[in-house]
Parts: C-alpha cells; sequence; structure tokens
C-alpha cells in the first residue's frame, strides 16, 4: 500500500537536523536536549515518572484495597478520598493498585513483545530469501486482523487471568517492531562497517546484535513507549469485555464495567478509574511521539 | 487498473487464507480439548467420558488435526464457517444476521468522522492559532487519551440513563439498548426512530476518528499550503476559494485517507467495544460473547470476515488515491 505514495522529498540530512542543538556530544545527549524542549513530551514523561512512583510507593501509604469496609459506595470522604466502591473497598487504594497492575502489564509485554519483534526482524533481515518471505507473510497477515480482535481470538484460546493477558498481548503486539528491525537490518547489511566486520572474520550472531542492533535501535524505542501505552489501553479493553484480569485483581478496566449499574448514585466509580487510565495511556503516548521527534524517527 | 484490481485480489486472498490457517494454528496449538470443557462445564466438575466423545464427534474434533484442516478450508470455500459450540448454528448463519449492523455503524462512523474531522481540521490550518484551532487540538488531544469505553459510559450514563430518570426534554436524549425498530430505507439510512438509538454509538464510535483526522488534516494541509505550486496559483491572482479547493485540498487528502484506511483496525476495535457498551447486535459484540463462552468456531469465523472486510477497506483506499493524485497511476510496479 505505500508503495502507491508518491515518493515525498528527501530526508533533511541528519547533520542539519542534530544542528539545531548545538555542538554533539551523544546521540542520547541530543535527543535528550530536544526532548526536553518539547513541552507536551516533558508532560508526559511527569506523567509517566508521577504513575511510576505512586505504583511504587503508593502501595505503602494507602489501605488494604480488598478490604471491605462497612458503606458501600460512599462518595469521597476525608477518609476515603475517591470514595469506596459497591463492596465498600477502598477506591484511592484500588485505583493506585489498578495503576501498578496497569504499568506491569504494560512493561511486561512490551518487553517480551520487543524481544520477539528484534528477533524476528533481525532473523528476517539478516537471512533474506525464503526465511525473510515467510517471516515477513506471517506478519503481514497478522497485521490485516485488527489488533483487539486477533487478541479475542488468542484469549479465547489461552484463557483468563493477568498471564494469559500478558501472553496474549504480547503475542500480538510485537508485529510492527519486527518490520522496523527488518528495515533496518536491510539497510544496515549493505553498510562499510558491516562489510568491515565481516572481513575481519566478526560471527553473524555479532555483527546482528552488537554492531547492527545499536543501529537501527531508535525506531525500537519510539514503539516500545508508545506500545506501554497501548497494551495498558488493550488490557483495560479486555478486562471490560470480561476476557482479561479477573476479579478480584484491581484492574482499571474491570472497575470501569463494574461501575455500570451505579453511575447515577456513585458517578466516582466510573470517572476516577477512567481518569487514571487516560492519564496513564496520555502519559506513555506523549513520551513516544517526544521521543519520536527527539530521535528524529520518521516511520515508525 | 486491472492488473492492479487482480493483484490486490490475489493479495486479499493470500491473507485471508493465511489467516484462517494462522488461526487454525492457534486454536489447535494448545493441549485444551473444547469436548471436556464443555462436558466439565469449564472445569466445574468431572467429565463424563460417553458425553466427552459425543461431544467430540459433533464438533468434528475426533478426527486427526491435518483432516479437520483440510474440512475446515473445504468448507470456508463453500461458506460453510462450521457450527457454534454453543448452540449448533451455523456461523454463517450468524455472520449474515451480525454483518449488517455492524457495517451499517462503520459507514455512519465514517461519514461522521471525515465531515467533522476533515472540516475541523481544513479549518484549523486556515485559521492557524485563532481560537477555533486550539480548541480542535485541545478537542482531540483529549479524545485520542480517553478509552472509547470509558467514553460510552459517559455518554449512555448522561443522555441514555440520566436524562431519562430527569425529564430531559427528548432531543437530549436517547435509548440505549439495541436498535429500536431496526427499519431502514435502502438498507442504509435509519428512519422510523431508528436513528435516535443510533445517535449514542455513532457519536463515540466517530469520536476517536474524527480527533485522528483532524490533527492529520491540519497537519497536511499546512504541509501543502508551504508548496510551490500554491504560491504560483496564489500569484497568479486565484481566489483564496480556489486555491483552496483545486490545489490544496485534493493534494492534503492522501494522507488523510491512508489514515482513514489504516484506522479501520482501530474502528473495528473501538466497534467491538461500543456495541458492547449498548447492547447493539454485531459482529463486534458476537465475538467478544463467543470468546466468553470459548466458543471457537465462533470467533474464528467472524474473525475471518473482519479480516475480510478491513482487507477490502484498504483495498478501496489504495484505489482512491488514484482519484486525488492522478500522479498514481494504479498497475504500475
Amino acid at each position: 500500500m505505500t508503495d502507491l505514495i508518491p515518493t515525498l522529498p528527501p530526508a533533511p540530512d541528519v547533520d542539519a537536523s542534530l544542528a539545531d542543538v548545538g555542538p554533539s556530544r551523544s546521540l542520547a545527549g541530543d535527543a535528550w536536549k530536544r526532548f526536553r524542549r518539547n513541552k507536551l513530551a516533558m508532560f508526559g514523561l511527569v506523567l509517566v515518572v508521577f504513575l511510576a512512583l505512586v505504583s511504587l510507593i503508593g502501595p505503602l501509604l494507602v489501605q488494604d484495597p480488598l478490604h471491605q469496609g462497612p458503606i458501600p459506595k460512599e462518595p469521597p470522604t476525608n477518609q476515603h478520598w475517591f470514595g469506596t466502591d459497591r463492596l465498600g473497598r477502598d477506591m484511592l487504594s484500588r485505583i493506585v493498585y489498578g495503576i501498578r497492575l496497569s504499568l506491569f502489564i504494560g512493561i511486561v509485554v512490551t518487553l517480551i513483545e520487543t524481544i520477539i519483534g528484534i528477533l524476528v526482524g533481525a532473523v528476517a533481515g539478516w537471512r533474506r530469501g525464503w526465511v525473510d518471505s515467510l517471516l515477513m507473510r506471517i506478519v503481514d497477515i497478522l497485521l490485516g486482523i485488527p489488533y483487539l480482535v486477533l487478541a479475542l481470538a488468542m484469549v479465547t484460546v489461552i484463557g483468563r487471568g493477568v498471564t494469559a493477558v500478558v501472553l496474549t498481548l504480547a503475542a500480538t503486539a510485537w508485529l510492527q517492531t519486527a518490520r522496523n528491525v527488518r528495515a533496518g537490518f536491510l539497510q544496515a547489511r549493505e553498510t562499510e562497517y558491516v562489510e568491515a566486520a565481516k572481513a575481519v572474520g566478526v560471527s553473524s550472531r555479532r555483527i546482528m546484535f552488537r554492531h547492527i542492533l545499536p543501529n537501527v535501535f531508535q525506531p525500537v524505542v519510539v514503539l516500545a513507549a508508545v506500545g506501554v501505552g497501548t497494551a495498558i489501553l488493550a488490557e483495560a479493553a479486555l478486562s471490560f469485555l470480561g476476557v482479561g484480569v479477573k476479579a478480584p485483581a484491581p484492574s482499571l478496566g474491570l472497575m470501569i464495567s463494574e461501575s455500570e449499574s451505579s453511575f447515577a448514585s456513585a458517578p466516582h466509580l466510573l470517572i476516577f478509574p477512567g481518569v487514571a487510565i487516560a492519564l496513564t495511556v496520555l502519559g506513555f503516548l506523549l513520551v513516544g511521539d517526544g521521543l519520536r521527534d527527539a530521535l528524529d524517527v520518521k516511520d515508525a | 487498473m486491472g492488473s492492479f484490481l487482480l493483484r490486490r485480489t490475489l493479495q486479499l486472498l493470500l491473507v485471508l487464507w493465511g489467516g484462517a490457517t494462522l488461526l487454525f494454528i492457534i486454536f489447535n496449538a494448545l493441549p485444551t480439548n473444547p469436548a471436556e470443557r464443555f462436558a466439565s462445564g469449564n472445569g466445574n466438575r468431572n467429565p463424563d467420558p460417553q458425553v466427552v466423545e459425543n461431544l467430540e464427534k459433533k464438533f468434528g474434533i475426533d478426527k486427526p488435526v491435518p483432516e479437520q484442516y483440510v474440512d475446515y478450508m473445504t468448507g470456508l470455500l463453500h461458506g460453510d464457517f462450521g457450527n457454534s459450540y454453543v448452540n449448533s448454528e451455523p456461523v454463517s448463519d450468524i455472520i449474515k444476521e451480525k454483518l449488517p449492523p455492524s457495517l451499517r455503524l462503520a459507514f455512519w462512523a465514517i461519514v461522521v468522522e471525515s465531515a467533522v474531522g476533515i472540516s475541523a481540521g481544513a479549518l484549523s490550518a486556515r485559521k492557524r492559532n485563532s481560537v477555533g484551532d486550539w480548541v480542535t487540538t485541545l478537542t482531540a488531544v483529549i479524545l485520542s487519551a480517553i478509552p472509547v469505553f470509558v467514553l460510552a459510559y459517559l455518554i449512555k450514563q448522561v443522555t441514555g440513563v440520566y436524562a431519562y430518570q430527569h425529564d430531559w426534554p427528548s432531543w437530549a436524549s436517547f435509548p440505549t439498548i439495541g436498535y429500536g425498530p431496526d427499519e431502514y430505507f435502502l438498507g442504509i439510512i435509519p428512519i422510523n426512530g431508528t436513528w435516535k438509538y443510533m445517535v449514542q454509538p455513532v457519536f463515540v464510535l466517530a469520536s476517536v476518528g474524527t480527533a485522528i483526522l483532524a490533527r492529520i488534516t491540519r497537519t497536511s494541509m499546512l504541509e501543502t499550503m508551504r508548496l510551490d505550486h500554491v504560491r504560483t496559483a496564489r500569484a497568479k491572482g486565484l481566489t483564496e476559494k480556489r486555491v483552496m479547493k483545486r490545489h490544496v485540498r485534493r493534494n492534503a487528502m492522501i494522507p488523510v485517507v491512508t489514515v482513514i484506511g489504516i484506522d479501520f483496525g482501530t474502528l473495528v476495535g473501538a466497534a467491538i467495544l461500543t456495541e458492547t457498551v449498548f447492547n447493539l447486535p454485531g459482529l463486534g459484540s458476537t465475538i467478544v460473547a463467543g470468546a466468553k463462552a470459548f466458543d471457537a468456531p465462533v470467533v474464528m469465523g467472524l474473525t475471518i470476515v473482519v479480516t475480510l472486510v478491513y482487507g477490502l477497506a484498504s483495498m478501496a483506499v489504495d484505489i482512491s488515491y488514484a482519484y486525488f493524485d492522478p500522479r498514481v497511476k494504479l498497475g504500475d510496479d
């Protein structure tokens, strides 16, 4: 499909785009300088750091999320800042634990997904030939199935629970990473430094992972940042649909589906978890966008 | 054009065959036996071996896997998607029943998001940094951060439930379950009050795409307006309206159309959530019900149909490039 889009003007010279940050120190240093200038991206980063702190320190400060208090569906009070849910459990601690679960799932899924994507992409781009054709056809086919539909098909087989959700999402999310890594490898394989490494007898595996990979890593970083957000959203959606994490696990998606019957009397049961998911996803999307600009990645 | 269509059709068939095969592999890769699962009531009791055997026969999973694969694929060629594990209904009947409402919903969502998203984005680009531009950009960011199902619940609870409890005027309250009379003119235009049932779901479904389209249209128009041929058009004295219509808009539409095509996948995902929230019959809600009940044939069959629709949509996008950009010649490699 992309072959039908008329060719765009050539990308600006890399040196030119780096010139805006003054004397060059390192790629990471330059990227950070540019990232810092981007207000939206910095807002996203602050959000992500804040949520990470909430999920690390929060559990020490809040009440037991499973303790069932005497008053169900209580609106926010001094004792329960976010109110209580239908079983009288403190919503603040449920949400703190919910954010922790979301971040955990998002990060683990992204780790697994990135590793699969790098391995598949590296092998396809390095070996080329029929291995490449086979792997990339599989990627094309899986990309032809809408993400959530594929995830639903996978949970039908794998089942419910945190592990099942992580496996499902990781198994459906590696496609874009594999594509980008492969494209990078196809290009890198023709460059002088790879030829030089081959000439002095470096092993294939070492060339792939020590020489080429660091050079094609930028789109992977961007995809990973966005991927955490996507995975968190997907987990919430699956749990919301009743095929994800099982109660009483504090999943934000589950909390939203439980809030259904009592919106009129207790709107806080929908609003707080909804805002928590929105902020978490927004944080990672903004960081991803910022990284894309800072690292000057075009097609991730 | 002809060779392009042929090539794309073959490509789509390959994706469908591959998708069906991969799904078949996934569904057979794990050592779970659906017959045992159903016979034991999801593991709640010890299954009677005789019941398991009968169920295996009924589901057609008593045969060796390669034979099952050949049977399934031959069936697909004849439009036979197998039968539901839960109520033995042919999956092809389920598809015939559930596909039209989903397509209708998607159609209206795309109409609304294209109309609103593109005009808001165009307005934003022409009056850069105006209040309208800020409102559009801000709304777009907020809408893309709120998960579909949260938005759907909010809308449903406010204009669907709260409105009735507090006697809001009838123009601000909408029914939230199903499609009501479910009557359509020419199969697509809702009549006899059916439209009232579609307002909320279409609004929710369109909101995601509207936000994305507004942003893309804005960026794309701004980029196009900087191009040389636009400056030439202005220099030779064309009216602003004509410059926009003939020289900017069509050029700027190419990335927009691409996004509509790519986002069809997002739309399908959003439709699953929307249909579930508003209790609408459709492919999305049926896939969820199937996944909940571990009803493999239903989930597989509907996934294949969704993939087909998705494939056709991206084909339509490719064809439309030729309309928006005469430089694109379909069929050239």
